[in-house]
């Protein structure tokens, strides 16, 4: 460690100088210009424009949305990540493979391809609509966009997590009287709630800010489907720039908030794995 | 570290562990709910792009694929495309090499930073950009008098998406390198090799497969960002459509197959990353058991 300190390697200053210009251009100024060109409105202002009762609706609807979706993800992904991991059954590997198509697809194709899965006339909606389970252009749909671009997030926190798990314990477990029921309880469990903790958090914040599935799925209506950075859109579109600087810095706050607490739960998390 | 590998165990070595394997009745349940989950989410939306594509025929396909709109969309997406990710590229190997290979205060302030465009929204994130550059913006009124147009143009879109895919390369490289250390570059330079020999020699033939990945990754999000890129774009067809902005434009217009059809050529990109991907974790596994066979040679020798 402690011949680090002389910096034998060269290159230091190339490296860090250009990481730092890069960082600050692209990514610094343009988050300092929104909040201060934001910060030049007046509080009441500023309280007025974030909490119009539109905006209200577009919140809880991403809020609520982003919430269902994270804990649909945090159930039935936890269930996916296990069977992948401890069963073989035909068809697993191509599973396997597909559960990152989330993040490889185009979001736009992701709502294209969604809204018309559950339109009256799609392949799902067909039998689902008669039901009065209605996927397109509802709050509903805006779930089902939010879950499936939010799903691979709990998978791939699980999986290594699942491959890591020392068998021997259970063994122990079972050997000591425990049912199978109880040792995954007990023990199991435990060791899984972390980063399925993380696993949520990370699907919720993405979903916060998506933008691109939803748009196709959920029509878009004020008040009933309109999410957040939508309505960010329609304010930029209406030249109601302090309109569109005000909900998006409350967005920016709400998704720094987030990150922190996604931080903390896995900080949280390593203190167990130590 | 010799793990036991938990696959190779023989049936009878299975049935002796019935102590910590579920019942078949409730295996098999968790695996048909987990798998129609799965049906739903991932198999179907993937399997529909392609049948809605060539629900009206290959005629209706092609001429939307040919349509001289939907190949300008392709070209501007790949120029940007062409553009940022070298940009984000060089920027994660910078990166990557100033924190892992040096000690510095504020290291985990800057590697957080680093990660922060993954959690602003894309809308936020084009958003910034008119902020800064549209014409009620910072530099709105200087660039209108240069003539300058970086909003609703290819420069802006440019901008959109280097923010949005800001974090890929440098995220893959940064544990990859900090797992490595930095004793063989440091004998690299004891031999009498210079920074850029050894960066170019040792360096980045060790995290070549990492480097890959995070290119790829970089490339399918450039490729289909939308809502960055809608903000900034302007829609002007034929000359700030991307590709997924023409898709949306195509389905506003009601043109359902057309869109699909320009969607499919996106999902088969899509498909494609997947195929690379996989292939490299397959590589990187083989790669491991090849190492660490040889180590038992070794050790048995």
């Amino acid at each position: 460690m402690a011949e680090k300190r002389f910096r034998v390697l060269p290159g230091f200053g190339l490296t860090m100088g250009f990481t730092l210009f890069y960082l600050s251009v692209l990514v610094l100024v343009p988050i300092a210009g929104l909040f201060l060109r934001t910060f030049s409105l007046s509080w009441a202002d500023f309280w007025r424009l974030a909490t119009t009762e539109r905006a209200l609706a577009a919140y809880q609807l991403t809020f609520g949305a982003s919430l269902a979706a994270a804990l649909i993800n945090a159930v039935f992904g936890t269930l996916l990540a296990w069977v992948l991991v401890r069963y073989d059954f035909p068809g697993r590997r191509l599973i396997d493979a597909l559960v990152d198509f989330p993040f490889a697809l185009p979001t736009a194709v992701a709502g294209l391809t969604l809204a018309n899965l559950f339109a009256a006339n799609g392949w799902l909606g067909q039998f689902l609509v008669p039901l009065g389970i209605k996927g397109a252009f509802t709050p509903l749909g805006v779930v089902i966009a939010l879950t499936f671009v939010g799903m691979p997030f709990v998978v791939r926190t699980l999986q290594p997590v699942l491959e890591g798990l020392d068998r021997d314990v259970e063994e122990a477990a079972a050997t000591l009287g425990a049912g199978r029921l109880r040792t995954f309880v007990s023990v199991i469990a435990p060791t899984l709630l972390p980063p399925v903790l993380t696993g949520f958090a990370l699907s919720f914040a993405r979903a916060i800010g998506e933008y691109g599935s939803i748009v196709f799925i959920s029509g878009n209506l004020p008040k009933q489907t309109e999410i957040a950075p939508y309505l960010i859109v329609v304010r930029l579109e209406e030249y109601d720039y302090a309109g569109a600087m005000t909900l998006a810095v409350v967005l920016l706050i709400i998704s720094f908030v987030l990150l922190g607490l996604v931080n903390l739960t896995e900080q949280w998390a390593n203190r167990f794995t130590r | 570290m010799a793990a036991i590998p938990q696959r190779k165990l023989t049936a009878g070595q299975r049935k002796s562990q019935r102590g910590t394997e579920e019942s078949p009745f409730v295996k098999w349940t968790l695996i048909t709910v987990a798998l129609l989950f799965a049906l739903v989410f991932l198999l179907l939306p993937l399997v529909n792009v392609f049948a809605q594509a060539f629900a009206k025929g290959t005629t209706v396909y092609w001429e939307a694929l040919k349509h001289p709109n939907t190949l300008s969309a392709m070209k501007l997406t790949l120029l940007v495309t062409a553009v940022c990710v070298p940009l984000n590229a060089l920027f994660g190997l910078a990166a990557a090499w100033a924190i892992t290979k040096f000690e510095f205060r504020g290291k985990s302030l800057l590697v957080t930073l680093i990660d922060l465009p993954f959690s602003v929204s894309p809308v936020v994130a084009g958003l910034m950009f008119v902020v800064l550059f549209g014409l009620q913006g910072y530099f709105g009124e200087w660039l209108a008098d240069r003539n300058l147009k970086i909003i609703f143009a290819v420069p802006g879109i440019v901008l959109a998406t280097l923010f949005v895919t800001f974090p890929f390369v440098a995220r893959e490289l940064i544990p990859i390198m900090q797992a490595a250390g930095s004793d063989q570059e440091q004998s690299a330079l004891t031999l009498g090799a210079n920074g850029w020999q050894t960066f170019w020699h040792v360096t980045l033939p060790s995290v070549k497969l990492g480097l890959l990945y995070g290119i790829i990754l970089c490339i399918a999000r450039c490729v289909g960002e939308f809502g960055a890129v809608s903000v900034v774009s302007g829609h002007i067809t034929g000359k700030t459509d991307t590709v997924p902005l023409h898709v949306e434009k195509l389905y506003n217009e009601y043109q359902g197959a057309a869109a699909f059809a320009v969607a499919s050529i996106l999902a088969l990109g899509a498909l494609l990353t997947l195929g690379v991907k996989t292939w490299l974790e397959w590589r990187e596994q083989r790669l491991e058991e090849l190492a660490q066979q040889a180590e038992a040679e070794v050790v048995d020798a």
